[in-house]
């Protein structure tokens, strides 16, 4: 029997996971072994944008060890050559007619083992005629360049949409009274989450009970589960898809890939499990990257420093085919949220998709569906306009930043922000800073010809997608089930539908689930990744869990609590309205020791307890939970830099994060969260991208070539934290999952550009590698998303 | 050590003309797939130098020397590399040293990174050395990778081609009829490619200890362990007020022999002022062609070749004007 | 050709390609999963394991390169049922998420712990500076090799040390 009292469940309790991971006995998807398993390997198209001549696989299907070969062809025959992509546009899972970028799937060898089924690869002989590639997005439109979308019936050239949110008119208005007006162009330069585990699957297919059974790294089975049924005519109700233990999955593992087709093809046609896991080229090369931005923005100011307006002109540079994973509604995402945190008369921003021969892809990596290129145009131009005022920009921020008073409030471009306390967020991070003595430090720095920079950044997230009103993923409504179980000796279990691949959702969950019953997180098992054994759901991404899965859960075992209401009264022989809850129990009130636990409570409701007319026996519950708005978790960030300005090279001496995400369940786990996501603002910041050269050869297909950050360049980072429930939440809590990665970059680009203001650099784009840092010190700027000359 | 990819993209495309299957093609797509296992390879285990050689004379040309492996076996698993067969030269202790002998620092070929930036005798004659080592690939990979697996892969960014090269260093090399000793400056026949013939094996580096020395070595990185963008070394070796000698070794700029012959030619006979240094640069700088690549472009290489050249003189100085540690015999 | 090796205590003899990678040898012949892979450029360190009390990343290594030694995998640093107090620590100190880079972390910083019982941040961060970590920002990671450091110093101080390796 079990007395935890409410307030025991959240805290920093050590993991469940843990226990298997450090003994190294995970299940990663790799790790599975099945009998009769057969290898995939997928042959990849070295041209950008080439029509196929001829596949002839005869070589490789005559390998020894080879069982079988796929072709665009093969597929086609089964209607399988193409898929549906998350964005309403179709993608080839094998080459048909042409290659549309670099590494795009052309072939399948499935073979007996994984290096002969490599070896093979090379036995495959492919004839191409190479067209033209476009690689430069800000082209992509120009008259004559190449149409890479010839498949789609009406398509004249590589416009993809064109779409705005705000008021022009009136945003034009605040432009042409404004005292001020700044604009710059700058790049959010294509990267990519790059998770440790790469993608991959097993499928197996029983040929006798017809059922499909697909391990597979997945942040969204069930949305797998429907898309497979879609797509290859399986009865959804014998497709099983598990995602085991994850390596990593940031927006990468969301997407289906044409790997993992070709794996279930493959099981279909063999019979035997069909093993295919990506090696890191292909994961960089056609793995859904993230971000690709071109924007202008401006900002227009009163001569006080009052910010009026915002505007933003954004080229998105999507690849070859659709593919960003976003509520359907909204092709840039969450991108008209670039009014960030500040109080603004107006805004509009325009964004025009296009299409180029790269990977598809562009929503992924914590983004929170482009919040994180919103927030960086945002904090990019309030640092310009301060530069421009000769204004501290913390004192700009701090001017303009949302009052608490004014929410719940809604921006210009319509979102309705429930609740926040901006201010105090900034001031406590200034304070940790000790930000007087920063900027003291600095001009003696400067004084003797050193280059120091402090740079803030402050954020607004708009997360956990979403009421299914207004947010669907291929019509799939973004609400999430929660099934809830208490065993007869007040064992709970709870089955969830967004999948953990390091955030910790066994404990948290847990301990969200004990929190509301009275019970220790130790006796609550959380079930997930199995769609077999859990409820549907649209999966984690967009710090989505917390908000939406973890309501879920709450209500659930609310629901549980006021059954377990009923059973207790009966139990008491007292009606249900004199019960309270307190202390982890159903008291009587005015008599608290008249009590009764869960764990007693349900071996009553599974016994032959006579219950009240219309209540049912056992302790079950089931939720599925339409968040009535998204939330919203914010923060204020302060990067400390040194640049040597002779190499360009550039050291992170300190970061202060202070988040606020609504009620922390888990502080630990939070904690360890924001370190994750300012690991990203090192590396998206200062070293990683992924350009193409003119013939669209990808020149970030490696790690020697796409960097990402050590423990070295990170500092020890210094966090703060404020509370502001969520006010629609059930235990008020927000998300936290991407709000570092959203909030840090911004942060180091600002604080680079302001070491190198006395030396004339307005704005240089990331990465400011040194060579960057460089270049852009000497007036001559070079692009990130092209090869360097 | 890791294969330089992107160094070999840059030079293929030089050789091959622009096209599609060059930049990155190595690594996923060159005729083929993905392709991160080796081919099929034969395995030879040598027990002494004798042995190695032998076996380096049976299979010619077709074999490799395999020693602590981070060289070749990354460049086996991306194919750019398909020996048929590989003598694994791991269990020769006997070239694993490193010694004072006859007035020389001698390291052997099969020393690890790791051991290089551990030997205190090292680091005492020749600073220049563990400032090299301490910026080579990560901890882990030196504890496996050998100073001469480094040398004979001849990546044109390796950082100890451009120390030893500023050391003016010899290497020994063995073959079926006995040693010859080749010049730092002359090890390298191009890009991947050294004079060690196939049928031998590089078997120690050696550094005569002269009085009055001091080195060191500068690398920009755009992360640590990755390739330089661009590095420079220096020894100087002073005569009262006056520079005797000098040695400049860069890497990644694109130096004739991983060095700068003009630039130590100005600087000998020279007083080590901050002018001289800087002049030094200049002409070290003119006597690079740098390639662009996603490092860096040319010019900010070249801008480096100058600007590191300044600071290794001037630390390099410095520690030569230093009093002289007592070196362990 | 025939590869004799003895991991984590057991020897085991094996015919195997010369090609063969030691990271595929542990994980696909001997199931040894705990060890994982993460690139294709010896960059990320998912691989790490120890071959004769050194860490190698093992997916530069031949398996045939390995014959006649030892290797030490995150299954085997358990003794008799108690976890290394590295396992410990890093349970304790949340420095693993999804856990994918943990088992090479691990034995990197018990191998920096043999060798310098009380490394400073900077040594902790600059040995771990060849191995990826995409969940954590190192912040926990750094927390728990400095924890592991201080129950192996307690140790050392309280009884005689178990042999290291």
């Amino acid at each position: 029997m079990t007395a935890a009292g409410p307030a025991a469940a959240y805290g920093a309790m050590p993991r469940k996971e843990d226990a298997r991971l450090i003994r190294g006995q995970g299940t990663f998807v790799d790790d599975i072994a099945l009998p009769g398993m057969l290898h995939g390997a997928v042959l990849r198209s070295p041209y950008a944008h080439a029509r196929i001549s001829s596949v002839d696989v005869t070589a490789a299907r005559a390998h020894p060890m080879v069982e079988a070969v796929l072709t665009g062809a093969d597929l086609a025959g089964q209607g399988l050559a193409w898929m549906p992509t998350l964005s309403g546009d179709v993608q080839a899972v094998l080459a048909t007619d042409k290659v549309r970028f670099q590494g795009q799937e052309i072939a399948f060898v499935v073979a007996r083992d994984r290096y002969s089924a490599r070896d093979a690869l090379e036995l495959i002989a492919v004839e191409y005629e190479p067209l033209a590639p476009v690689t430069d997005a800000r082209t992509a439109l120009e008259p004559g360049t190449a149409l890479i979308r010839d498949d789609i019936a009406g398509q004249r050239d590589n416009r993809i949409f064109d779409w705005s949110a705000g008021d022009k008119e009136a945003t034009d208005a605040a432009f042409a009274a404004a005292d001020v007006v700044v604009g710059c162009d700058m790049v959010y330069p294509r990267s990519h989450p790059a998770p440790l585990e790469t993608c991959g699957i097993v499928a197996d297919l029983d040929q006798v009970t017809g059922k499909l059974t697909v391990w597979v790294t997945s942040q969204a089975p069930h949305a797998h589960r429907t898309m497979y049924a879609t797509v290859t005519g399986l009865p959804e109700h014998k497709i099983r898809i598990v995602s085991p233990d994850l390596g990593g999955g940031f927006g990468n593992k969301v997407p289906v890939y044409p790997g993992y087709l070709c794996a279930v093809a493959a099981t279909m046609l063999t019979g035997r499990p069909v093993k295919w896991i990506e090696d890191r080229s292909e994961n960089l090369m056609s793995g859904s990257f993230a971000r690709d931005y071109h924007m202008r923005g401006e900002i227009a100011a009163s001569a006080d420093g009052t910010i009026l307006a915002l505007r933003a002109r954004v080229l998105a540079d999507h690849g070859a085919f659709n593919a960003t994973a976003q509520p359907t509604r909204f092709p840039a995402g969450f991108f008209h949220i670039f009014t960030g945190s500040y109080d603004l008369r107006a805004a509009h921003c325009e964004v025009t998709g296009v299409y180029t021969t790269k990977a598809p892809g562009g929503v992924a990596y914590s983004c929170s569906f482009r919040v994180t290129e919103a927030v960086y145009l945002v904090e990019r131009m309030v640092d310009l306009l301060a530069r421009e005022l000769s204004t501290d920009p913390a004192e700009l921020r701090m001017r303009n930043l949302l009052r608490p008073e004014q929410f719940p409030y809604t921006a210009p471009t319509g979102w309705q922000y429930d609740s926040g306390d901006y201010p105090r967020a900034l001031r406590l991070a200034l304070e940790i800073a000790g930000y007087p003595q920063l900027r003291a430090e600095q001009a003696d720095r400067r004084a003797r010809g050193e280059y120091m920079g402090i740079g803030l950044s402050f954020f607004t997230e708009g997360v956990g997608a979403g009421p299914r009103e207004h947010m669907d993923i291929l019509g799939l409504g973004m609400a999430d089930g929660a099934d809830l179980r208490v065993h007869p000796t007040g064992k709970a279990v709870l089955a969830i539908s967004v999948q953990t691949q390091g955030q910790g959702h066994e404990t948290t969950f847990a301990q969200l689930v004990a929190h509301e019953l009275g019970l220790s997180p130790d006796d609550v098992e959380v079930v997930h990744g199995d769609t077999d054994r859990t409820p549907f759901g649209l999966g984690t991404y967009g710090s989505r869990s917390t908000p939406v899965s973890g309501a879920a859960a709450v209500v659930a075992a609310r629901r549980v609590r006021e059954r377990a209401r009923l059973v207790a009264a009966a139990m008491l022989e007292v009606s249900a309205d004199d019960l309270e809850w307190a202390d982890g129990a159903w008291r009587v009130r005015g008599d608290p020791e008249q009590s009764r636990g869960i764990a007693e409570i349900a071996m009553a409701a599974h016994s032959s307890l006579r219950l009240p007319d219309g209540v049912e026996g056992h302790l079950d519950a089931s939720a599925v939970y339409n968040p009535p708005n998204l939330t919203f978790p914010f923060g204020a960030y302060i990067c400390v830099t040194d640049v040597d300005p002779g190499t360009g090279e550039v050291k992170v001496r300190r970061f202060i994060a202070v988040d606020d995400c609504g009620v922390r369940i888990n502080p630990m786990i939070v904690a360890g969260q924001v370190h994750r996501g300012l690991a990203d603002g090192i590396g998206i910041a200062l070293m990683q991208s992924i350009a193409f050269d003119a013939d669209g050869n990808c020149l970030g297909g490696s790690f020697m070539d796409y960097l990402l950050p050590t423990a070295v360049e990170c500092p020890s980072w210094e966090l703060g934290a404020t509370v502001t429930p969520s006010p629609h939440h059930p235990v008020g809590a927000k998300g936290i999952g991407e709000s570092a990665t959203v909030g840090s970059p911004p942060a180091v680009v600002n604080s680079v550009l302001d070491a190198l203001a006395p030396l004339g650099v307005r704005h240089a784009d990331m990465p400011l590698t040194p060579a960057r840092v460089w270049r852009a010190i000497q007036g001559r700027p070079l692009r990130p998303d092209l090869a360097v000359e | 050590m890791t294969a330089s990819r992107t160094s070999v993209r840059s030079y293929t495309r030089d050789e091959a003309g622009p096209g599609p299957g060059r930049a990155g093609l190595g690594v996923t797509c060159a005729e083929g797939g993905s392709l991160q296992v080796p081919a099929h390879v034969e395995y030879e285990k040598a027990a002494s130098i004798e042995h190695a050689l032998e076996l380096l004379a049976r299979y010619g040309p077709d074999a490799r020397v395999l020693a602590g492996g981070h060289s070749l076996i990354p460049m086996m698993k991306l194919r750019l590399a398909q020996p048929e067969v590989l003598v694994d030269i791991n269990a020769i202790r006997e070239l694993s040293f490193i010694t004072l002998t006859d007035g020389e620092l001698r390291v052997g070929a099969l020393a690890r990174h790791a051991q290089l930036l551990d030997s205190a005798l090292a680091g005492q004659l020749f600073a220049i050395l563990h400032d090299a080592e301490r910026v080579i690939a990560d901890p882990v990979v030196r504890l496996w990778g050998t100073v001469g697996g480094s040398l004979c892969q001849a990546d044109p960014s390796e950082d100890l081609s451009a120390a030893f090269a500023a050391l003016k260093g010899t290497m020994v090399i063995r073959g079926p009829d006995g040693s010859r000793a080749v010049s730092a400056r002359k090890f390298h026949s191009g890009p991947y490619e050294t004079v060690v013939g196939a049928g031998e094996l590089l078997t120690e580096i050696r550094v005569p200890v002269r009085p009055g020395g001091g080195s060191a070595y500068l690398k920009v990185a755009r992360r640590v362990g990755d390739w330089p963008v661009g590095a420079a070394g220096a020894a100087v070796w002073l005569d009262g007020d006056t520079i005797s000698d000098a040695g400049i070794g860069l890497t990644a700029v694109g130096a004739r022999s991983f060095a700068a012959a003009e630039a130590e030619e100005y600087l000998r006979g020279r007083r080590p002022t901050e002018d001289t240094f800087g002049r030094a640069g200049e002409i070290a700088a003119a006597s690079c062609r740098p390639v662009s690549d996603q490092r860096g472009p040319a010019d900010y290489k070249q801008h480096l070749a100058r600007e590191l050249t300044i600071r290794v003189l001037r630390t390099a100085v410095r520690r030569a004007r230093e009093p002289q540690l007592a070196v362990p015999s | 050709m025939r590869l004799t090796i003895t991991v984590n205590g057991t020897e085991y003899s094996r015919d195997v390609e010369p090609r063969l990678l030691l990271i595929h040898f542990l994980r696909d012949d001997l199931g040894l999963t705990g060890s994982h892979w993460g690139c294709d450029t010896s960059n990320c360190g998912a691989c790490v394991v120890c071959l004769d009390e050194t860490p190698v990343k093992s997916c530069t290594v031949l398996a045939v390169m390995a014959d006649g030694r030892r290797v030490l995998t995150v299954e085997g640093l358990a003794r008799g049922g108690r976890l290394d107090p590295v396992q410990e620590a890093f349970a304790a100190c949340h420095g693993l998420q999804c856990g994918f880079c943990t088992p090479g972390m691990m034995l990197t910083a018990r191998w920096l712990l043999d060798h310098v019982p009380d490394p400073t941040d900077a040594e902790i961060r600059a040995a771990i500076s060849g191995q990826i970590c995409r969940c954590t920002g190192y912040e926990n990671i750094v927390r728990s090799v400095r924890q592991a450091a201080a129950v192996r110093a307690e140790a050392a101080g309280q009884a005689d040390p178990e042999p290291a390796g």
